[in-house]
């Protein structure tokens, strides 16, 4: 003779019972194991939803201006010179509109926007290709923020990445770059040979409450801060002005804005 | 049912012994793992840094580096910077903290083709 209807009921909120009673007590020990440590933020850190820079070219007049504030990057990241233009590295740098915009050029350009240098760097692109093609998620997209950060202990070297990235903002070392380093700033580690790097935002000195150091050299030039905030430096700068991103038609939502009035 | 007592009381026994290490652990103060609590201080036997530094800069590095969390608190409260250079090699002269028992061992980890040693 098979259950009742009353029975079966029985057993099956017992089981129900029994079920999300049983899930609850085996959570505990794994909780109170958890407090033991932690690892936290630094008070003072800077934190944004997405961080976003505008290039205001109507502020880098001389190429004094330019220098100043590659030169800061560089020499705070140890990034290495080298003579050979195939070893080049490059965080931050400069280019013609031509190459900067490609598509965008004609012929009959203004002659002042065709020879103006225009400072480029990683776009921090909200949808990156280098991201998506990377095998080791050595580079990835931080959480908060969302800058596209390049773990160098997990890069293997394929350059999957700087293949996928339409900037050409990635650089690999084919050499050891500690002897071309003129100035060890003993801040920051060095790259070693064989890996990929570029641009971070400087997401270090965000996590320690300082503005990336391009910024703070750039005298206003170049304007950082937080796209998800209307209120933000770079909103308010992006709601007055006409800007424009690079090679925006490949979806790759560039996070880097480019006032070229000039 | 027959028997209703004696089956109900044995299920009640039996439930009793089958989720005593939980119960336990609930109405008892949790038991501390002590080799875990030695792990979390920064401050450890030679023996126990030998044994698991690796595991610790792993964890450390990951929490830095991908969650951008680059300050550690164990379970004695105190804060650390997670950071080679701005801190670890500051006190400890990587000759000490790390030549000493690599070149003895013969194993020569990677770091230092990028991390620096701190001079100052």
């Amino acid at each position: 003779m098979g259950i009742s209807r009353r029975e079966f009921l029985k057993v099956a909120g017992l089981s129900a019972i029994a079920g999300v009673g049983g899930s609850w007590v085996l959570s505990i020990p794994a909780k109170r194991d958890a407090e033991a440590y932690e690892f936290l933020r630094h008070p003072k850190a800077l934190t944004a939803k997405k961080w976003g820079m505008v290039v205001d070219l109507r502020r880098f007049k001389t190429q004094e201006d330019y220098r100043k504030v590659i030169e800061a990057c560089h020499n705070i990241h140890n990034v290495p010179q080298f003579d050979n233009p195939k070893h080049e590295i490059k965080w931050i740098w400069t280019d013609t509109f031509k190459h900067a915009f490609p598509g965008q050029e004609h012929k009959y350009i203004m002659e002042k926007l065709e020879h103006k240098p225009f400072l480029l760097l990683c776009n921090h692109c909200e949808n990156p290709p280098c991201v998506r093609v990377c095998p080791t998620k050595a580079t990835f997209k931080s959480k908060d923020g969302g800058i596209i950060m390049q773990d160098p202990h997990r890069c293997i070297g394929c350059r999957f990445c700087m293949a996928g990235c339409p900037y050409g903002a990635r650089s690999f070392n084919w050499r050891d770059p500690r002897p071309f380093v003129k100035k060890i700033n003993p801040g920051y580690p060095l790259r070693t040979i064989g890996v990929v790097e570029k641009c971070t935002f400087c997401e270090e000195r965000l996590a320690r409450g300082l503005i990336p150091a391009c910024v703070e050299a750039s005298n206003g030039g170049l304007i950082f801060g937080d796209l998800g905030d209307p209120d933000s430096e770079v909103r308010t700068a992006l709601r007055a002005n006409y800007t424009i991103r690079r090679k925006s038609e490949l979806g790759t939502e560039p996070s880097v804005f480019y006032i070229i009035e000039i | 049912m027959y028997n209703a007592g004696k089956i109900i009381a044995g299920l009640i026994v039996f439930l009793l012994i089958v989720t005593y290490p939980f119960i336990n652990r609930v109405v008892t103060k949790p038991v501390v793992d002590a080799e875990k609590v030695e792990r979390l201080k920064i401050k450890k036997p030679k023996e126990f840094t030998i044994a698991e530094h690796m595991t610790i800069l792993d964890e450390w590095r990951d929490s830095a580096v991908r969650d951008g969390r680059r300050i550690y608190m164990g379970s004695d409260e105190k804060k650390y910077p997670i950071s080679l250079q701005r801190n670890c090699l500051l006190c400890h002269p990587k000759e000490r903290l790390c030549d000493r028992c690599h070149n003895y061992v013969g194993v020569k980890p990677y770091c230092w083709n990028c991390h620096i040693e701190a001079k100052e």
